[in-house]
């Protein structure tokens, strides 16, 4: 994080604490005047920042719930019905927290596939792209087990129907359920450990997040051309420049936010969680928030229980070898004509899946569902290391510099 | 000083206290894990809650009851002559999970079984009248579509195994007690 010297600030508050604690340069290393970044980043750079705010959106929307909601399998659907009525802006509050998860997530999978089309994966940030594996992972486990806590009828099956997986492991899967259940089902004991863990875990993702940003700051972040930085003609400070281009992302954002939590605050919601959980009825179609869907479809389309699951962790444990299949030596996809058709294959592939894992699974469904499946591997193992092989890249500029000063714009 | 202790080999006294030293933490820290581990286990109560009785009087033949049993559904169903039989000539059907149907019940005529799917734990349609029964003419689990037959074996589908029996005693001629 070092760069720029420090420098010397103006207002002499501001340079007392800096001189005892450098506080105002590190941010400033960090996110501010003193961060040279590419010149040439797009706005599908700013999802970074777009996930920083959706994550302290929910820490702070969670921990005013947490003062009202109660962890037992007696009383947490009441007392969600309470934060819904009876509690002050209780009804906003859990609103801006179910349907924040939601675009936390929409974020997360844009910030991904912009990171799979300009191969940001690649060296040398390997360990940058495993640090946001391990940060998706554990939001995955965090928006599950909130999901659990309200206690509704889809909550429940929920987490029956995900911790049964871990029952497929060989011999010691049964100890293991009962283990992770308290119990021998799901029950009070499951749902308070879940409460326990997703208080938790977000500040877990906080603090991965501060060593994903610390690893971007070593060798700079990629940009859309995926050559290196070569001199400070290639950059401009981070603030303004991209503070205020993010901005502008910033407020889709929250009119997105706003727009689901005041207009269509149910649109994602199940109908069945209006439903108190019920141990004895399983619903018709059980089905997961849409943003495990693409990975739900992965794990019925496998016929075989053991089978099914490894597969469903497989589809998240691939992402960890991309930077190795990836066999070509050009980053960014613009320059890559094969690749890139692939890529947004592979985009509607994940899309298709998503569409069968809402879908009872039967039929033509199940077959097409089994197809998306085997695709979706073949996108690693077999696509991706041939057209590295095989591409004709186009050329690369010389510099980020070059084609901006010939008026080419960023792209 | 620990230089002068050096053998032939280039491993040091201080190389032996290392090693020996990360070995004991490495072990402390996971004899201190378990009781945290384990204390994510059943608790006493919960294990203490383990059995139920039922009586099994108002079951007519061709009726199925639910009862809860550690918290999970269990299905208690007296089968009909025409199921017993489809169980037993099925005996000889080719089963993912090999059981047969006399290992599987204590008395024909009462099926007794815990009615989660041993997929992914739904429960499978099939106790009541006019809920499909699946090609089989058993149970049929709508979450990922598992058929099982007259004797709750699996038959299609994901689920690896049979249903599972419960431990249960006949106190006497109508009354059982499970766990
Ligand atoms: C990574 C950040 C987080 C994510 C993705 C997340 C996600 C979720 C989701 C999806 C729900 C279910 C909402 C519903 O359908 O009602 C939920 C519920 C809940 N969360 Fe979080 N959450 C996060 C952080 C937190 C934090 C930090 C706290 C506490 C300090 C918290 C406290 C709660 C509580 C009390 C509920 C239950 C009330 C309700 O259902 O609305 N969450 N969370
Ligand atoms: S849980 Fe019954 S088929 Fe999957």
């Amino acid at each position: 994080m070092a760069g720029a010297p420090n420098r010397e600030y103006k207002n002499s508050l501001v340079r007392w604490i800096e001189y005892r604690l450098p506080i105002f340069s590190l941010l400033d290393h960090t996110i501010g005047r003193d961060y040279p970044t590419p010149k040439n980043l797009n706005y599908w750079w700013s999802l970074g920042a777009v996930l920083t705010i959706a994550l302290i959106i929910q820490i702070i929307t969670g921990i005013f719930l947490a003062m009202y909601y109660v962890p037992t399998a007696e009383g947490a659907f009441d007392s969600v019905e309470r934060i819904m009525r009876d509690v002050n802006s209780g009804w906003m509050i859990r609103y801006i927290h179910s349907n924040g998860a939601a675009l936390f997530f929409a974020a997360v999978y844009i910030h991904i596939l912009r990171g799979m089309y300009y191969g940001s994966y690649k060296r040398p940030r390997e360990l940058l792209w495993f640090i946001g594996i391990i940060i998706f992972i554990l939001m995955m486990a965090t928006a599950f087990m909130g999901y659990v806590l309200p206690w509704g009828q889809m909550s429940f099956w929920a987490a029956t129907v995900i911790t049964n997986l871990f029952s497929a492991i060989p011999w010691v899967g049964d100890s293991i359920t009962i283990w992770l259940w308290g119990g021998f089902s799901v029950g009070s004991a499951t749902l308070q450990r879940f409460y326990s863990l997703h208080y938790v875990l977000p500040f877990v993702i906080f603090g991965a997040t501060i060593v994903h940003i610390w690893a971007i700051h070593v060798h700079g972040p990629n940009n859309p051309k995926g050559i290196s930085v070569k001199g400070p003609q290639d950059t401009i400070p981070y603030h303004p420049y991209f503070t205020t281009k993010y901005m502008v992302v910033f407020g889709i954002f929250f009119i997105a936010l706003a727009f689901l939590v005041f207009y269509e605050p149910n649109y994602l919601n199940h109908s069945d969680q209006f439903k108190r959980a019920n141990p004895l009825v399983t619903p018709a179609n059980i089905v997961p928030e849409w943003y495990f869907l693409p990975f739900y479809a992965i794990l019925r389309s496998i016929p075989d229980k053991l089978m099914g699951v490894v597969a469903f962790g497989g589809s998240l444990m691939i992402l960890f070898i991309l930077p190795w299949v990836d066999t070509s030596r050009v980053r960014s996809g613009a320059f890559r004509p094969v690749f890139k058709q692939f890529f947004w294959i592979f985009v509607a592939d994940v899309i298709l899946l998503g569409y069968i894992g809402s879908q009872p699974p039967a039929g033509a469904l199940l077959i097409i569902g089994r197809l998306a499946t085997v695709y979706y591997f073949a996108h690693f193992i077999i696509i991706l290391p041939l057209v590295g092989w095989m591409e004709r890249p186009k050329p690369l500029p010389e510099s980020i510099a070059e084609p901006v000063l010939k008026g080419e714009g960023g792209q | 000083m620990a230089d002068s202790a050096q053998d032939d080999d280039g491993v040091t006294r201080r190389d032996f206290f290392n090693v020996a030293a990360v070995a004991a933490s490495v072990v402390g820290a996971g004899l201190a894990a378990w009781p945290l581990i384990n204390s994510m286990n059943p608790a006493a109560d919960v294990l203490a809650l383990s059995s139920t009785e039922i009586d099994l009087t108002p079951i007519e033949v061709g009726q199925s009851i639910t009862v809860v049993w550690r918290g999970k559904p269990v299905f208690i169903r007296r089968r009909t002559e025409a199921e017993i039989e489809q169980a037993r000539a099925d005996d000889k059907a080719s089963l993912p999970d090999q059981e047969l149907d006399a290992d599987r019940v204590q008395n024909p005529e009462w099926l007794v079984m815990v009615g989660i799917c041993t997929h992914l734990g739904c429960i499978p349609l099939g106790q009541k009248a006019g809920e499909p029964r699946g090609d089989f003419g058993g149970w049929f689990c709508p979450c990922h579509g598992s058929h099982y037959d007259t004797s709750g074996r699996i038959r299609r589908g994901p689920a690896p195994r049979n249903l599972e029996i419960p431990e249960y005693i006949f106190l006497d001629d109508t009354t059982i007690r499970i766990g």
